[in-house]
């Protein structure tokens, strides 16, 4: 993937098939071959797809993997999730930024690199992690980094770079039915057409199959919703955007288990009528595709997708993977789709949902990794099986994904119903203080707590389980998933909008020691707004770091105010600065003094 | 109104046009009738330069230097209850129109191409009030009690405005003077 | 005639038509929900969240979800109008509103709506954007600093004028309106000054150049009449009884 000067732009637009719903994966293409998404590629690309050039600029502008200026030969992008600042990510970035003389978020003088963050990349359990030209390298420290930095010196294209450092182990630590079991493909495919259509969504619906990316909505009802609505075509989405802070537990299916999932789409491309599906792959895990798509390539020889599949007359379905661009809302489903249309991922007026009005406004199932590979297990070997794992509420497993301040971070496959203290216990963090379960958007439980239970019923989680020692303070926590939201918010709603950024400024005013109870109030009013009003799910649930950690670690915010009652909402003398650079004073009058 | 303590008010100007002042002694004759219930500590009627314990301390204008500051807090310090009055005060008025200028063009612009000026020199005078990056509301320097709007409040919004302050009512707007221009 | 369906609105019943939401039913019964980024003629959007209500229980926006048979609608409790005025007020912030220098001051609906809300501060802390101000077009201003993202341009442009100038540009924060020109400015596109796109905007953001001040104050549409008696030129009134 060495990055080219010259852009084969009608070629790119002639392998989407000139169909500006796939304006985002043209954009990637141009991106990935030029490096940069230039002004006057948007005006070719306006001619070449016939849409206006306004509705091309709002889709390169959102996304943050699209930029304009060029980021050099080399972009090297830090994760930046709390469990990478735990693991040392801000040292090892000023190390590695020192070794190539470059400042972050500048373009180095010789226009070779450019280093800046991103949002968390799923490698929570490799912290710190990084991506180069948006291949991932995990468990970084200063030899991994000397190396980086001696490659990118020497201009070596990174397709000669030693393969090693792309290693990603699966870190698998405690197996199951999905991670742990040998998958013959077209296993599940041949049991369902021994069983019949109507039999197997009857095994999905007594398995009681509940949707693993969050929601927990029934799998067996959104699929039989969808087979009813009426429409011109069905589409089953599986949605790979895995994009919240901790959670990595998809990656590991889609590394090593993709045939579990695709052949879950296919159990329900059946079900519903779908000819078409989509793998909606977060850009991040770009170092997938190739094998995702051999796999693909596997299936379609093996009779398992494509025409007639497993020699079914009418029994059609293939699957195309599209890749995200650094957009955690697009792992919200109707964002996700708009994402999929080649639009900004903006979450959609619910309702209809997608299961009837989806992809190009058609019945659509988008399903979770995870909650396809489980489909794929119950079709394979019958809802009974399934349901007698895990609590009557919440069957199965659940595949964890643990990070943080514990000896054996990666991925645990429990029946649902395991305590937080068996986790704690399994993955060995003997101080465990807090645990951030479900990531920024889910639930920060105190040492207290910990007698809770992983299930729908207790604490309903997509997976990330990233845990806290005693000496971590939690409201750094907090101040790093708040950020997070600010980043990530779409910008579509007023509360969410504005409210991560006052909640973001009003953190950073704490942190930095000027903080006042005052504030305090304003966030819990924030919070109140953004709860209430939001337009989706990032905006109900922005606020709760910041509502977890108060409540649980109150200490952690008092410590840090400055006075009861009010502070300025800026820094009084700082903002002096340049009025006393620009007139060269320095006296008494030029300064603002701190009040005791 | 009960014939009871007068109470004390300050006034001042920061970064605003004197208009809320004059707007302030619109209230005409009624004024006469205020000055029953009301006495006057520092403010520009009265030439009182520095503010001692007061009942009202109403501030017009934004905050947009350092000397601002020190008149706010003094304020702040020693009034019971302090009022924001005017669009300056609340949002920083059209002062704030400077924000989205770097203050380094603000200097060139008024020391080098100001008319009257030959190549002037940028004064470092310490009598010369420093300016902030930013023209501010005052709630972003210190707490607030109450905002009345309006560029100028109208003076019957003032009237009614003190008037329920002094009568220790709760002070309400009509609609028709509830205003931000 | 088949029997009227009916929700219930503040315990009063509203009248309502399959399909219609509930911010419809209301203005055609002539109760105002406040609103910003609704306008009857184009597609509802909901992204403003004015006209948040409480339905059964569960807040909502008025403007996208549908009214239904027997639905408890809830829309003017304090609760509900103190989140409203807390809305309005980051709208203030976000964007730098100087009213006393504004050519929409008095006609404006963000202000109209902030005064039916009895808003005496933006409260939180400003943001003092520095966004572009684009006065290239001669017969029509875009000061960016006024926008508040309600995409109502963007809807009539593409759906009434069938041009497209208008998008939406960045995300979060930093969302803004851009115009469909390479050069990003506003002469170089096809919109003209009778375009419904030049017209709709609810703020001062998108201003007929030549136009500004010429009614005096006291008798601009708000001055006098509470946004919820006059909401907006060619939608007041109520359409039933
Ligand atoms: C902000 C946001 C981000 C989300 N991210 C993901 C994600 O990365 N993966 C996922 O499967 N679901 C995610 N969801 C949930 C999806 O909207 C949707 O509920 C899910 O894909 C449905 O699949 P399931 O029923 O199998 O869980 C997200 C939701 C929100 C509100
Ligand atoms: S809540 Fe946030 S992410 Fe969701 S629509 Fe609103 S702005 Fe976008
Ligand atoms: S757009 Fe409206 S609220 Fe903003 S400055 Fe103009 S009149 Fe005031
Ligand atoms: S310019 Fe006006 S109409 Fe367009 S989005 Fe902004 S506020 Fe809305
Ligand atoms: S009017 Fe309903 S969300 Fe804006």
């Amino acid at each position: 993937m060495s990055k080219q000067d010259v852009c084969d732009l009608p070629g790119i637009v002639a392998r989407w098939q000139h169909d500006s719903a796939n304006l985002v994966q043209i954009l990637r293409d141009i991106q990935e071959s030029c490096g940069t998404i230039p002004s006057d590629t948007l005006d070719q690309l306006a001619k070449l797809l016939g849409v206006p050039r306004v509705r091309i600029e709002a889709t390169a502008s959102f996304y943050a993997f699209f930029h304009a200026e060029s980021h050099g030969a080399y972009e090297v992008l830090f994760s930046d999730n709390i469990v990478d600042h735990m693991a040392g990510k801000e040292d090892l970035k000023q190390y590695f930024c020192e070794r190539l003389w470059l400042e972050p978020k500048k373009l180095s003088e010789d226009g070779l690199v450019y280093v800046d963050d991103t949002a968390d990349i799923g490698l929570a359990d490799q912290a710190p992690a990084m991506l180069v030209n948006g291949l991932a390298i995990a468990s970084l420290d200063k030899a991994r980094l000397d190396l980086v930095a001696e490659l990118i010196r020497a201009k070596k294209p990174l397709d000669e770079w030693p393969p090693m450092l792309f290693e990603i182990p699966d870190h698998v630590r405690k197996a199951g039915p999905l991670t742990g079991e040998a998958f013959v493909p077209g296993a599940a495919l041949r049991a369902m057409i021994a069983r019949g259509t109507e039999a197997t969504l009857a095994e999905v619906e007594a398995a009681n199959l509940r949707g693993r990316g969050g929601a927990g909505f029934k799998t067996a009802t959104k699929w039989a919703s969808c087979r009813k609505a009426e429409g011109t075509a069905h589409y089953v989405v599986c949605n790979a955007d895995e994009g919240e802070p901790g959670t990595f537990k998809d990656r590991v299916l889609l590394a090593s288990h993709a045939d579990l999932v695709f052949e879950g789409m296919t159990a329900c491309a059946r079900v519903i009528g779908a000819k078409q599906g989509f793998l909606y792959l977060r850009g991040e895990y770009r170092n997938l595709l190739e094998r995702l798509k051999s796999v693909l390539a596997g299936r379609r020889e093996a009779g398992l997708l494509g025409q007639n599949i497993l020699g079914e007359a009418g029994f059609d379905f293939d699957i195309e993977i599209h890749l995200g661009a650094g957009a955690y809302i697009c792992g919200e489903e109707s964002a996700l789709i708009e994402s999929l249309e080649g639009k900004p991922g903006k979450p959609r007026n619910r309702p209809p949902f997608p299961d009837r009005c989806g992809y190009r406004n058609q019945p659509t199932v988008v399903n979770n990794v995870e909650t396809f590979a489980c489909a794929a297990r119950i079709v394979e070997r019958g809802g009974a099986w399934f349901a007698a794992i895990g609590t009557p509420q919440s069957t199965g497993t659940k595949l964890v994904s643990i990070s943080g301040d514990c000896q054996r971070p990666g991925v645990y496959e429990y029946p649902f119903g395991v305590a937080v203290q068996q986790i704690l216990i399994d993955c060995g963090a003997e101080d465990a203080h807090a645990v951030q379960v479900s990531g920024p958007s889910g639930t920060c439980i105190s040492f207290r707590e910990f007698d809770r239970r992983i299930a729908f019923e207790d604490l309903a989680t997509a997976g990330a389980f990233m845990v806290f020692s005693r000496r971590r303070d939690m409201f750094e926590v907090a101040r790093n998933f708040t950020h997070f939201f600010a980043h990530e918010s779409c910008g579509f709603c007023t509360p969410c909008r504005v409210g991560t950024s006052l909640l973001k400024h009003t953190m950073d005013k704490l942190a930095a020691g000027k903080g006042s109870a005052y504030d305090m109030n304003e966030m819990k009013k924030i919070m109140h707004v953004l709860r209430g009003t939001a337009h989706c799910g990032l905006g109900h649930t922005a606020a709760n770091p910041v509502v977890h950690t108060m409540e649980k670690f109150p200490d952690a915010y008092e410590r840090r105010l400055k006075r009861l009652d009010f502070e300025p909402a800026f820094d009084l003398d700082g903002a002096l600065a340049t009025a006393r650079l620009i007139t060269g004073r320095d006296d008494e009058w030029a300064h603002i003094a701190d009040e005791p | 109104m009960a014939e009871a303590k007068k109470l004390r008010v300050a006034t001042c100007s920061l970064a605003g046009c004197f208009g809320c002042h004059m707007s302030l002694l619109d209230i005409d004759e009624k004024l006469f009738e205020l000055v029953k219930h009301i006495e006057f500590d520092r403010s520009p009627l009265t030439d009182i330069k520095t503010c001692g314990p007061c009942d009202i301390g109403i501030v017009e204008g934004g905050v947009c230097n350092a000397e601002n500051v020190h008149v706010l807090k003094a304020f702040r310090k020693n009034c019971r209850i302090l009022v924001a009055l005017g669009a300056c005060a609340i949002t920083g008025g059209i002062p704030s129109w400077r924000n989205n200028v770097d203050l380094w063009d603000c200097f060139q612009e008024v020391y080098h191409y100001g008319i009257g000026l030959e190549k002037g020199q940028v004064p470092n005078d310490p009598e010369l009030p420093l300016p902030f990056d930013k023209v501010h509301p005052i709630n972003e320097v210190v707490r607030v009690d109450y905002f009345l709007p309006g560029c100028p409040p109208p003076a019957d919004a003032i009237w009614k405005f003190l008037t329920d302050l002094a009568a220790g009512r709760e002070p309400k707007l009509d609609y028709e003077m509830l205003h931000y221009d | 005639m088949s029997q009227t369906k009916t929700f219930s609105l503040d315990g009063r019943t509203i009248p309502f038509e399959e399909g219609e939401t509930i911010m419809e039913a209301a203005a055609a019964a002539g109760v105002y929900i406040p609103h910003l980024c609704h306008h009857p003629e184009f597609k509802p959007h909901g992204s403003c969240k004015l006209c948040t209500v409480n339905i059964g229980g569960r807040l909502g926006a008025a403007c996208t979800n549908r009214a239904a048979e027997g639905m408890q609608v809830e829309s003017e409790t304090e609760a509900i109008n103190a989140d409203r005025l807390a809305l309005t007020q980051m709208l203030f912030v976000e964007g730098n509103h100087i009213c006393p220098s504004c050519e929409k001051s008095g006609n404006c609906q963000l202000q109209a709506v902030a005064y039916h809300l009895g808003m005496l501060t933006p409260h939180f802390t400003h943001f003092y954007p520095s966004r572009d101000v684009d006065a290239s077009h001669p017969d029509v201003l875009l000061e960016r600093n006024r926008c508040i993202l309600c995409e109502l341009c963007v809807r009539a442009s593409r759906d009434v004028d069938g041009k497209n100038v208008f998008g939406i540009g960045g995300r979060g924060i930093k969302a803004r309106l851009i115009v469909n020109s390479a050069s990003g400015r506003l002469a170089d596109t096809d919109l003209s000054v009778t375009d419904r796109a030049a017209e709709v905007c609810p703020t001062g953001a998108i201003i007929r150049k030549r136009h500004g001040f010429t009614v005096p104050i006291g008798h601009r549409l708000y001055d006098r009449r509470d946004i919820a008696e006059a909401p907006v030129a060619g939608m007041e009134g109520p359409k039933r009884g």
